[in-house]
């Protein structure tokens, strides 16, 4: 196990080193000056070239690149064009939000997904199937952006029930935090809600033809147990799996949910940052979502050796 | 097995057309095609065309557009079926030429993608030597979540067609290039390969003639796939503003953009263009999985 878990943390160097010189070389291939972008424009030529020898931009590639990672492995992150302060410090103030908005999708989507895909699988062939799966055609197909301002549209506008937009920090309280989380989570599931649904209903309909189903319907244990006890527990993996893949479809939902709302998180920060050009805080983000994604991922596959004993490394 | 792929002969055509999800899907889709062709017939304006005086109307409003021409001013009526948006301009006009951005995008980074993902997935699945490197980076790359590597991309071009093109392509290449090095890894094995590398077939003809067939079937489903995460990519970025610019060609994603900070008064200029959005690129997820069903039973099965 030790072994395996020291093999793993080894495989995502290359992938994080990959992604990492892929950012920097794509960043650092624009047009126009860093240095120059920082000091501003009233900034005299003397004052341009002593920031270009402080970043280290008079030097080569390489030497750049090696200067950039051990800047990033020691937590600093480099410093804004645009908002003129320490990326790393502007990360850290953005992260409330954007946790909060994932906890509660996650939350959201495993609550509906799941007991969804279980029911159409154990109902395979009916309606209640038919309209799962229909379901999960069309959530999948409707952009997160447009199911925002529906949902907007009806609950905010029209029924006046939540806030249009806008934030309220966990610390003001949790009532408050939750009322305006409540939209841009249901917003940010369906894609997900639609995505694990499908995955559970196979995983559990492959299970369900088991002989230990047949085994545990035949000892009369009641049908509620065989489907969460026997059916769902085995057909976990898949499942998990899937949630992790679908991580990535979370996180770029992320940055688009949270213009919609106005969310002032990570990816409210992405999409300015990006209207700026402000690319130290581009390559900062990117590489923070990349490596959480690598990072879940890995923990994902960890965690099959607790969902299912069988597999042991 | 890779022998169950076959070229679409009479007999699969005629178990398309009897698809239900190919039959809805297409025909939507043939659609939303035909009005992207015939934008300029079906009762629109030049989708570009601002107004001043009959800014941000309601849908269904009949108003007189002052339009300045080379003979001077000139009034023309006009009707906005979908209301006007905050420079005048007719918000049903810029919703039907908005499918030709959504059409060309999709089809563009579908076939770019297959493209260049054949290629480098030809040269990963055969030659082993290249393998690992090359699939390195693709690992590399897919682990930069798809929408966020290509707003990467897109901050650093200039905003337009083709960097919102190229934005999208990047992520979906190393999908491209997984599933042909698959596809290859399972045909070498194949007597029929081994006895073509025995009978001293050169390489680019065996990967051609042998290699090459077995992929269409598997890439036409995945390329249908990536005209719809395309078509809901770009309207995206459009919408953030990181796409193509509102003021040179109207697309679904900057009619939306354009629309947001007026929604609450007018909702209707967000929620038509979306609904339209949404049915197009259900249409191409119904055909996709029609054709997954049909061409390729391999993959019906994963989800």
């Amino acid at each position: 196990m030790v072994s395996y878990l020291l093999k793993r943390l080894i495989a995502t160097i290359p992938v994080m080193l990959v992604v990492a010189v892929f950012i920097f070389l794509l960043l650092r291939l624009t047009p126009g000056d860093p240095a120059a972008m920082i000091a501003g424009d009233y900034a005299t030529e003397a004052q341009i070239a002593e920031i270009r020898e402080n970043l280290g931009l008079d030097q080569s590639l390489a030497s750049q690149f090696v200067i950039w990672i051990g800047n990033i492995l020691q937590g600093d992150l480099g410093e804004s064009y645009f908002f003129k302060k320490d990326v790393t410090e502007l990360i850290a103030a953005r992260i409330e939000p954007t946790l909060s908005l994932s906890i509660i999708t996650i939350i959201f989507t495993v609550a509906i997904a799941v007991p969804m895909g279980v029911i159409s699988a154990y109902k395979q062939g009916t309606w209640v199937d038919r309209v799962v799966m229909g379901f999960s055609v069309v959530g999948f197909s409707i952009p997160v952006f447009v199911i925002g301002f529906g949902l907007i549209y009806v609950f905010s506008l029209e029924l006046g029930w939540f806030p249009v937009q806008g934030y309220q920090r966990l610390a003001d309280g949790i009532l408050p935090w939750l009322h305006h989380l409540i939209l841009p989570a249901l917003a940010l599931s369906v894609i997900f809600v639609a995505f694990i649904a499908r995955m559970t209903r196979t995983s559990v309909l492959e299970v369900l033809g088991e002989d230990y189903i047949r085994t545990a319907r035949a000892k009369g244990q009641t049908e509620n147990k065989v489907l969460v006890r026997h059916a769902l527990r085995n057909a976990a993996v898949p499942i998990v799996t899937v949630i992790g893949f679908a991580f990535a479809i979370l996180i770029g939902g992320v940055v688009v949910t949270e213009s919609v709302f106005n969310i002032p998180g990570l990816g409210l920060l992405t999409v300015d940052a990006v209207l700026n050009r402000d690319f130290p805080t581009i390559q900062a983000v990117v590489l923070l979502f990349s490596f959480i994604y690598v990072l879940i991922n890995l923990v994902i596959d960890l965690s099959y050796t607790i969902l299912d004993p069988r597999i042991r490394y | 097995m890779a022998t169950n792929v076959q070229s679409p002969g009479r007999e699969t055509l005629r178990s398309l057309f009897h698809n239900p999800s190919v039959l809805i899907g297409g025909i939507i889709l043939a659609i939303v095609v035909l009005m992207a062709v015939f934008a300029p017939f079906l009762g629109t304006i030049d989708p570009n065309q601002t107004s001043t005086s009959t800014r941000l109307k309601p849908p269904g409003y009949e108003g007189v557009m002052k339009v300045y021409t080379d003979e001077g001013r000139v009034k023309v009526p006009v009707v906005y079926r979908m209301g006007s948006d905050t420079l005048g301009r007719d918000v049903y006009s810029r919703v039907v030429y908005g499918a030709r951005i959504s059409l060309v995008v999709g089809v563009a980074v579908a076939t770019i993608a297959i493209a260049f993902g054949m290629v480098i997935g030809l040269v990963a699945g055969y030659f082993r030597v290249l393998d690992s490197i090359i699939m390195r980076i693709m690992d590399g790359l897919m682990a930069i979540p798809a929408i966020l590597l290509a707003i990467a991309v897109v901050s650093v071009f200039n905003a337009g067609l083709l960097s919102v093109i190229i934005a999208i392509v990047v992520p979906e290449v190393p999908r491209v290039v997984r599933l042909v090095r698959s596809i290859v890894l399972s045909i070498r094995e194949e007597p029929y390969v081994e006895a073509a590398i025995t009978a001293g077939t050169r390489v680019p003809t065996l990967l051609i003639r042998h290699v090459l067939p077995n992929t269409v079937a598997p890439l036409i489903v995945q390329g249908t796939f990536i005209v719809a995460s395309a078509i809901i990519v770009e309207a995206i970025l459009s919408f953030l503003g990181l796409g193509i610019p509102a003021d040179e060609v109207p697309t679904w994603g900057n009619i939306m953009g354009a629309a947001r900070e007026n929604f609450q008064l007018h909702p209707h200029q967000i929620l038509y263009p979306g609904m339209i959005l949404a049915v197009t690129v259900l249409a191409v997820n119904m055909l996709g999985d029609g054709l997954r069903d049909t061409l390729d039973p391999r993959f019906s099965k994963r989800f």
